[in-house]
């Protein structure tokens, strides 16, 4: 989240990037894509605003949000891990890894942390293979993972960047709860 | 600056060849001042590199010679993959006729003094073929059996200069197309070439060119598939990021070709690097008057649009990514109608992969018969594998048609990591199968591949040792499919599911006998039943492995033992008589299962006993065996 949208409404900031595209309905990934860059997930109720600025049924933006695995309906953590499940990670230990990170971090694949700091998932390669197996954290791809220590080192590196607030950033966020759906 | 003519655009490349000009020549290292142009330092910028740092040791480079006042006799630019990824990060000089590889952030400062300032390779940077220990600086065993036609330009130019692209002839085919070729005699030339799609299907480009522009149509699309999905494989993302010009300029021809004014390339979003460097390219060739309206003066209008997936692999089948590109769930539909008849919102849409596109400019300028020449009877030219696994140079390979496995993973791949035994190679990715060792000399081609059960696919290669379960591998790729099976067949929905489960159950051994049967029976009504390509080869991993190694099925059920040492499950760990009693085992036991007095023989409680191999690993004795 950028503190832009702290300061602006990001409902305010989505509106004004539709308004900007010359094709609208046409554009529904990227839309989302930009709406999760904004809120940081699609709860229900961006996706409800979404339909309804579009002009289009929520069915359908649901529906798409639900196919694509980069959409998340869920809240993430302040950074998201993710470990490569390419063929040539695979074959190099990726399944091990996973296992390594899930247990130094205390959640399972798919979940985020409670202290908001990391969620885990996976990822179908990534074309780092040289550097089998891989993970990346926001984006940033580390390499040759290949023992407990080189996993703990990464994210100590991000646990000491960390923000004291990243509890309180991720909950200024919409809570999913508020949505009503039109009947 | 806008290139309103031939004339202005070969006027342009003839300036900008001096960028290109110490880039073909090898001339003996020698120190600065012998010199008279600039040299230059080519840092690898692929997302391999580019993870390793490359970018930081591009920076530190440039404020190293600016340090020692050769800033203005050396150049340090980023360029796309070299293709050793195994080695990277890897930066080139020219014309010295060096590669330094594995280099890192701390070795900035030596390379400036010993090869720019003292004049003499820094050897301990160079390559060192791990089977020969022979160093070396330039000419790598790696890249003797390589040709590269798709791959030409990356590592050789920097990909965010149009200049540079014009001065290795870039835009001469699109030239070569407008003013001196009619659209027929064009997709006639790429027919009689005998190209054939590089996304896995290897239909004839020539007759879908033809196809798409056949028919009445106001507008007609041509759609540059890079959702490049199959796990393990990364050409397409090397070729946007090494040489975006190259598939943008061989759009166009498409779109004069086809008559169509409008492109898409659909791009994973995963893919940052790729888009960025598409979106400088295409803000460059639009400032050249290369994209746009009447291109190079010409009738000929075309624009393209960069277009992002979301994460969907069944998105890189062509219905399912138009169904995409309209903003909808990317289901696959039924063919016909194809969409060269009825594509992207109803129109007669092309859609051709990266790597195709890539080896379109080169077959323009240099002809269908010199490319006809290259490859086997049926499949011609030459294909990009990305090689990885267990193979000692991870990197991209491109190599004519016809070349055998055994010279792509020995000859270019430097053999099997860790001197250990080759056991299998897999191609195609989740729809492709395994190849034993006894197709090693089969000549690779889209054919020869379905002949043993695999297939081309994309171009993924990955090597497995003896090391690997082919239970567990092709369990591997049924997660893989029952995660990205769209959900539109019931038979791949359902029917992937329930394979998975078997093999699940085969790897925890509690296989039987029958689950072979089922397995064979249940992968043939997907493949039956399947609408698109997913579901259709999706049981290729599984019958690849049943039929040549169906003895690693029947250990898993019949022995209740893994040959690999994968499947945990199946796993026993026990300590021989030649344990000293040393006790360090117990130590290093998260489960405290080892129990055993000083100076005696230890024993490991099964029951208790996580397999997680940590006593094997640490005892200094050999005394713990696996089983």
């Amino acid at each position: 989240m950028s503190n832009n949208s702290l300061i602006k409404d990001p409902y305010q900031l989505l509106d004004d990037y539709i308004d900007s595209l010359p094709y609208k309905k046409e554009n529904l990934i990227l839309i989302l894509h930009h709406a999760q860059g904004l809120f940081g997930y699609l709860p229900d109720k961006v996706q409800w605003h979404i339909a309804q600025k579009l002009d289009i049924p929520s069915a359908k933006v649901y529906g798409v949000v639900s196919f694509y695995s980069f959409f998340t309906m869920k809240p993430r953590g302040q950074h998201v891990a993710n470990v490569c499940m390419g063929t040539a990670c695979f074959v190099r230990g990726s399944e091990k890894l996973q296992q390594e990170i899930e247990s130094q971090l205390g959640i399972k694949t798919g979940q985020t942390t409670e202290d908001h700091l990391f969620s885990l998932d996976s990822v179908r390669c990534i074309g780092a293979c040289g550097l089998a197996p891989v993970i990346t954290v926001d984006g940033k791809v580390h390499g040759r993972l290949e023992n407990t220590e080189d996993i703990k080192q990464v994210f100590a590196k991000y646990r000491s960047e960390a923000t004291p607030d990243a509890q309180s950033e991720i909950s200024s966020v919409e809570p999913i709860q508020d949505v009503k759906h039109a009947t | 600056m806008k290139l309103n003519d031939t004339a202005a655009l070969n006027a342009l490349k003839t300036e900008s060849l001096t960028l290109l000009e110490n880039r073909r020549i090898a001339n003996p290292l020698t120190t600065m001042d012998a010199q008279g142009k600039p040299r230059h330092i080519m840092v690898c910028g692929g997302t391999g590199c580019h993870a390793s740092d490359s970018p930081e040791i591009a920076k530190l480079l440039k404020e190293e010679l600016d340090r020692r006042g050769l800033s203005d006799q050396v150049e340090v630019l980023q360029t796309g993959c070299f293709g050793f990824c195994e080695k990277g990060p890897i930066l080139e000089i020219h014309p010295d006729n060096t590669l330094y590889v594995d280099v890192s952030t701390s070795d900035v400062a030596d390379i400036v003094e010993e090869h720019f300032v003292q004049g003499k390779q820094l050897e301990r940077l160079l390559y060192i073929d791990p089977n020969t220990e022979q160093r070396f600086a330039a000419d790598l065993p790696f890249y003797h059996n390589q040709l590269r036609i798709a791959l030409r330009n990356c590592s050789y130019i920097a990909p965010e200069n149009i200049r540079e692209y014009i001065a290795a002839d870039g835009y001469q085919a699109l030239a070569k197309v407008l003013f001196t070729m009619t659209p027929d005699s064009v997709i006639e030339e790429i027919k009689k070439s005998g190209l054939r799609g590089r996304g896995g299907g290897g239909f004839p480009t020539g007759v879908k060119w033809e196809l798409t522009r056949q028919g009445e149509a106001k507008q007609r699309y041509i759609i540059c598939n890079a959702d490049e999905g199959d796990p393990g494989a990364f050409m397409d993302r090397s070729i946007l990021e090494g040489d975006p010009h190259s598939v943008l300029e061989a759009m166009l021809i498409a779109g004069s070709a086809i008559g169509s004014t409008h492109g898409f390339i659909y791009i994973r979003a995963e893919y940052p690097l790729a888009i960025h460097r598409l979106e400088i390219a295409i803000t460059q060739a639009r400032e050249y008057g290369l994209l746009g309206k009447k291109i190079l003066g010409s009738d000929f209008c075309f624009d393209v649009e960069i277009k992002y997936g979301a994460g969907a692999f069944v998105c890189g089948e062509e219905t399912a990514l138009i169904h995409s590109i309209e903003g909808a769930r990317g289901e696959p539909s039924v063919k016909p109608p194809f969409p060269a008849q009825e594509g992207l919102w109803g129109k007669p849409t092309c859609v051709n992969n990266v790597e195709t596109f890539a080896n379109i400019t080169s077959i323009i300028l240099r002809g269908a018969d010199w490319f006809s020449n290259i490859g086997t009877e049926k499949s011609k030219g030459t294909k990009v594998f990305a090689l990885a696994g267990k193979v000692n140079n991870v990197g991209l390979v491109e190599i004519p048609m016809g070349t055998t496995l055994r010279q792509i993973i020995f000859d270019i791949g430097g053999g099997i990591k860790h001197h250990k035994t080759f056991k299998a190679a897999q191609t195609g990715g989740p729809s492709g199968g395994c190849i034993p060792t006894k197709y090693l000399d089969t000549p690779i081609d889209y054919e020869s591949l379905i002949s043993i059960g695999s297939m081309m696919g994309s171009g993924g290669l990955i090597v497995m040792d003896d090391s690997d379960c082919m239970v567990n591998i092709a369990k591997f790729f049924l997660e893989f499919t029952v995660d990205e099976s769209c959900g539109r067949c019931t038979a791949c929905r359902v029917g992937t599911k329930r394979l998975h489960e078997i093999l699940t159950k085969i790897t925890e051994g509690k296989g039987t006998l029958d689950d072979l049967d089922s397995l064979e029976k249940l992968s043939k009504i997907i493949k039956d039943t399947s609408l698109c390509g997913l579901g259709q080869s999706a049981p290729n991993p599984i019958l690849s492995t049943l039929e040549y190694f169906r003895d690693e099925y029947l250990a898993h059920i019949v022995d209740k033992s893994c040959p690999a040492g994968v499947c945990k499950s199946l796993l026993r760990y026990k300590i021989t008589d030649k344990c000293k009693g040393c006790t360090l085992c117990t130590k290093h036991c998260p489960a405290n299962c080892i129990s055993g007095s000083v100076k005696e023989p230890h024993v490991i409680d099964e029951e208790r006993c996580l397999k997680c191999g940590a006593c094997m690993e640490k005892c200094r004795f050999g005394a713990i065996i696996r089983h």
